[in-house]
């Protein structure tokens, strides 16, 4: 199975969630770095993503929609605080008002992907993913978020 | 905008409170029953009253509740809270395996596109 560890520290609001890819760590590393890649997994199938800017650089803003069924696009943003290309990629991420700036009402979260080379060219990722509060969980899971939850469900049920 | 500043008190206070590793521990032992603040203080090489101190700083974060019985304060973790935010993160892993499990179809049907870096 692709997920091989997950941790949920409800207290510090924060989820772990670790992988391992049977794939050099170059081409883990391209599908956060070609955003035409990243659209292809980054949000479900029934919400993709568009990344309209995307540049993993510190300091960068990385802008892209969503575009659901109804043909609405909720707009979201990331900002970049550090990449050491292919180990780390660290970002806040959060939405976007309707003129695409970040959001200064709206709550953001902080990620932390990291890369490792594993014996026999397996490439381990974890992802860190902290909210600021119960009330940003809240917000960011029901906006956006958890219609591709819903979509996705049968998807997540043949996983488990 | 009295109201987001209020949040914001709240969430550094929250982050303040769970910053000590003693104040994380008693929140996890609070979290199965009431415990007293000097059964607390028996754990922790500490003396009674930089318990309470831990104790006060927590109900104020809102982790825990404070109860008098008698002589004793009983304090147990707001597990509503604790539960909620458990919740939440339960949605949150489903969405990540989801998002990992087409990260790890495109790593296998795309494998030349890694080349171009």
């Amino acid at each position: 199975m692709t997920v091989t560890y997950v941790h949920k520290d409800a207290q510090a609001r924060t989820l772990t969630i670790t992988s391992e890819f049977s794939a050099p760590i170059e081409h883990v590393w391209q599908l956060w770095q070609d955003p035409r890649l990243l659209e292809r997994w980054w949000g479900p199938p029934t919400y993709p993503a568009t990344f309209v800017d995307h540049e993993l650089r510190v300091g960068s803003v990385v802008n892209y929609f969503m575009t659901g069924p109804g043909g609405d696009q909720p707009r979201a943003w990331w900002r970049v605080l550090d990449v050491e290309e292919p180990h780390l990629l660290r970002f806040d991420s959060g939405f976007s008002d309707e003129d695409g700036q970040p959001s200064t009402t709206m709550p953001f979260m902080t990620n932390r992907v990291t890369l490792s080379e594993q014996p026999g060219g397996v490439t381990r990722m974890a992802i860190e993913t902290t909210f600021s509060s119960d009330g940003d969980m809240e917000k960011i899971l029901s906006m956006g978020m958890e219609e591709g939850m819903m979509a996705a469900q049968s998807q997540i049920d043949a996983l488990l | 905008m009295v109201v987001d500043y209020l949040d914001d008190q709240r969430v550094d206070r929250l982050f303040h409170a769970l910053a000590d590793a003693t104040r994380r521990d008693i929140v996890r032992r609070a979290l199965s029953g009431e415990h007293s603040v000097s059964a607390l203080a028996g754990v922790y090489p500490m003396s009674f009253a930089a318990v309470q101190k831990h104790v006060a700083v927590l109900a104020a974060a809102g982790l825990v509740t404070k109860r008098a019985s008698g002589r004793e304060q009983l304090v147990s973790t707001d597990v509503q809270s604790i539960r909620r935010a458990t919740a939440l993160l339960d949605e949150f892993e489903a969405l990540w395996r989801e998002r990992m499990d087409r990260f790890a179809a495109l790593l296998d049907s795309a494998p030349n596109r890694g080349d171009q870096t």
